[in-house]
């Protein structure tokens, strides 16, 4: 498969207020292949959302360059959906405004345009809720009708940062179904290119092709793992029988690292 | 949707079983009772303190020879002459200043400069400039509630959450959909709180505006029957102003509700 998506030597210092620039993320490299659903695993400060920033175009990389089909990235643009952690829902539009917000953008006409979106409210079950505002939603059907906005605008990457992390844990277990039904090849829709940040290791093994576990300060990849499942993913993967082993193989690796982190701090 | 009161534990229980316009009713007729018992008796002097009875025979000869409405009338214009100025003024300038650091660091300190004068010691400079009447009032109104305007609308600028903007670009919105389409309806609630305040401290400062600076309007007519001693004719005038403050400001939070429904919640 092509690399869709490349990540060669980046940088990342912010200046400190002390005159000691902050190391977000230190010669970072690795590509992503067309269709791939990569995960950025790591604890807090490591980088990872940073990395994602780059990616999306809103912050600048101090060094290195980020390469989409060919294409140096230098801001945002329609080219990479975003979901954030908090929705980041326009609360004055309805849930299918939001959903076409980008659509109309492209100067889609409104039949058009709301024929997409109810195929993809459809798709993450919340028909029937078109008209709410998204503060009558609970929070799982935000990050539904955000996921929809995004993935009804046709990404070339869909770069999701911690969407999950305010969601209740059951709602999580089947969010995590939900986006990987979204991001699944369907009628003539090739299968979304994914890079998913996240501090959870079962989320990560859950949802990847890859893993690109990091560590912080300076913001480095530990390792680049490959989980051994295929699609679809069911509550059959989380009971196989090397789906905890390998939850537990990461944690390991990043405890070690996590404890040199709290005592490099500490020196 | 209502929001959560604490009760404090001891604390009587609320509503004494009657409606909450009836409770609020409670205190004022009290005091009114009160007071024209005390007028009544004789024991207050009638100059000073008129009887409630006869400050409303007064307000209805008023209102019937609609010298009231007319007073009313003028004071109403400037206040939607001068809010109109102050909007077409402070909107723009607002959102510039907020979206665009270089323009605020230029404006800033002017800005701040001026504000702390209040709008009443420009009195004199806009009788000299624009003579005693209609404009020196509006002149001084527009100072008043463009203050209120412009700072509301730096800070709704500001307070636009950076992940919806961040949301937008990533949708393929250029700047100028950024500013129409996510950054103005997002300012939109705060730009209300503005015309609020706005319409206020309008109320507040055209009346002593035209103290000093009208021959008409609600302000003129309180300073007028000073100079007559006429006491009960001067309340009149002053809740006239206190009735229709109070209307003004229920329109706007009405009109509000129905404008931007999504703010339902956030506000009560």
């Amino acid at each position: 498969m092509a690399v869709k998506l490349e990540i060669a030597g980046v940088s990342k210092h912010y200046p400190g207020h002390d005159g000691i620039s902050v190391h977000a993320l230190d010669g970072v490299s690795f590509g992503i292949e067309d269709g791939e659903f990569v995960s950025l695993l790591g604890p807090s400060g490591c980088g990872k959302s940073t990395l994602l920033h780059i990616l999306a175009g809103f912050e600048a990389a101090t060094a290195g360059r980020v390469v989409l089909d060919g294409r140096p990235i230098s801001g945002p643009g329609a080219d990479r959906g975003m979901v954030f952690q908090d929705y980041a829902l326009f609360p004055w539009k309805t849930l299918i405004e939001n959903v076409t917000f980008g659509l109309e953008l492209r100067g889609m006409t409104r039949d058009e345009r709301e024929r997409i979106a109810r195929d993809y409210i459809a798709l993450v079950g919340l028909t029937g809720f078109e008209n709410r505002f998204p503060h009558q939603l609970s929070g799982g059907m935000r990050q539904r009708c955000a996921l929809a906005r995004s993935v009804a605008n046709s990404p070339e990457v869909l770069l999701m940062d911690e969407p999950l992390a305010a969601i209740d844990a059951l709602t999580r277990n089947q969010l995590q179904e939900e986006i990987l039904k979204v991001c699944a090849a369907r009628d003539g829709v090739p299968r979304k290119t994914v890079v998913y940040v996240t501090h959870s290791i079962d989320e990560a093994v859950f949802l990847s092709d890859r893993i690109v576990v990091m560590t912080p300060r300076p913001g480095r990849i530990l390792q680049v793992l490959e989980v051994p499942f295929g699609y679809p993913r069911t509550d059959a993967t989380r009971l196989d029988s090397r789906f905890s082993p390998l939850v537990a193989e990461i944690w390991q690796t990043l405890k070690v690292h996590m404890v040199q982190a709290i005592d490099s701090g500490r020196n | 949707m209502t929001a959560e009161t604490i009760v404090l534990p001891g604390a009587p229980p609320t509503g004494l079983g009657l409606p909450r316009w009836a409770q609020l009713m409670i205190v004022p007729v009290v005091l009114i009772a009160a007071w024209e018992a005390l007028a009544q008796l004789g024991w207050i002097n009638l100059i000073f303190f008129p009887a409630p009875s006869q400050i409303a025979i007064s307000a209805c000869k008023m209102i019937a020879s609609g010298e009231l409405l007319r007073h009313f009338a003028d004071s109403l214009r400037r206040i939607a002459i001068a809010n109109t100025v102050a909007i077409g003024i402070g909107v723009p300038l607002g959102f510039f200043m907020g979206l665009y650091r270089p323009f605020e660091n230029l404006m800033d300190g002017i800005v701040n400069l001026v504000r702390p004068i209040p709008p009443l010691a420009w009195i004199p400079l806009a009788i000299l400039w624009f003579g005693v009447g209609e404009k020196a009032v509006v002149f001084i109104t527009s100072i008043s509630a463009f203050f209120a305007i412009l700072l509301n609308t730096i800070a709704g600028v500001r307070a636009v959450e950076k992940s919806l903007v961040r949301a937008a670009l990533s949708l393929g919105a250029t700047e100028s959909v950024l500013i129409r389409k996510v950054i103005l309806p997002a300012t939109l609630p705060h730009l209300f709180t503005g015309f609020r305040i706005a319409l206020g401290v309008s109320w507040m400062s055209i009346v002593a505006a035209e103290l000093i600076a009208a021959s008409s309007g609600l302000g003129f007519m309180i300073s007028y029957y000073r100079e007559v001693i006429r006491t009960d004719l001067i309340l009149v005038g002053m809740l006239s102003i206190g009735v229709v403050g109070f209307l003004m400001d229920r329109g706007l939070i009405w009109l509000e509700g129905k404008l931007l429904p999504w703010r339902v919640r956030l506000e009560l």
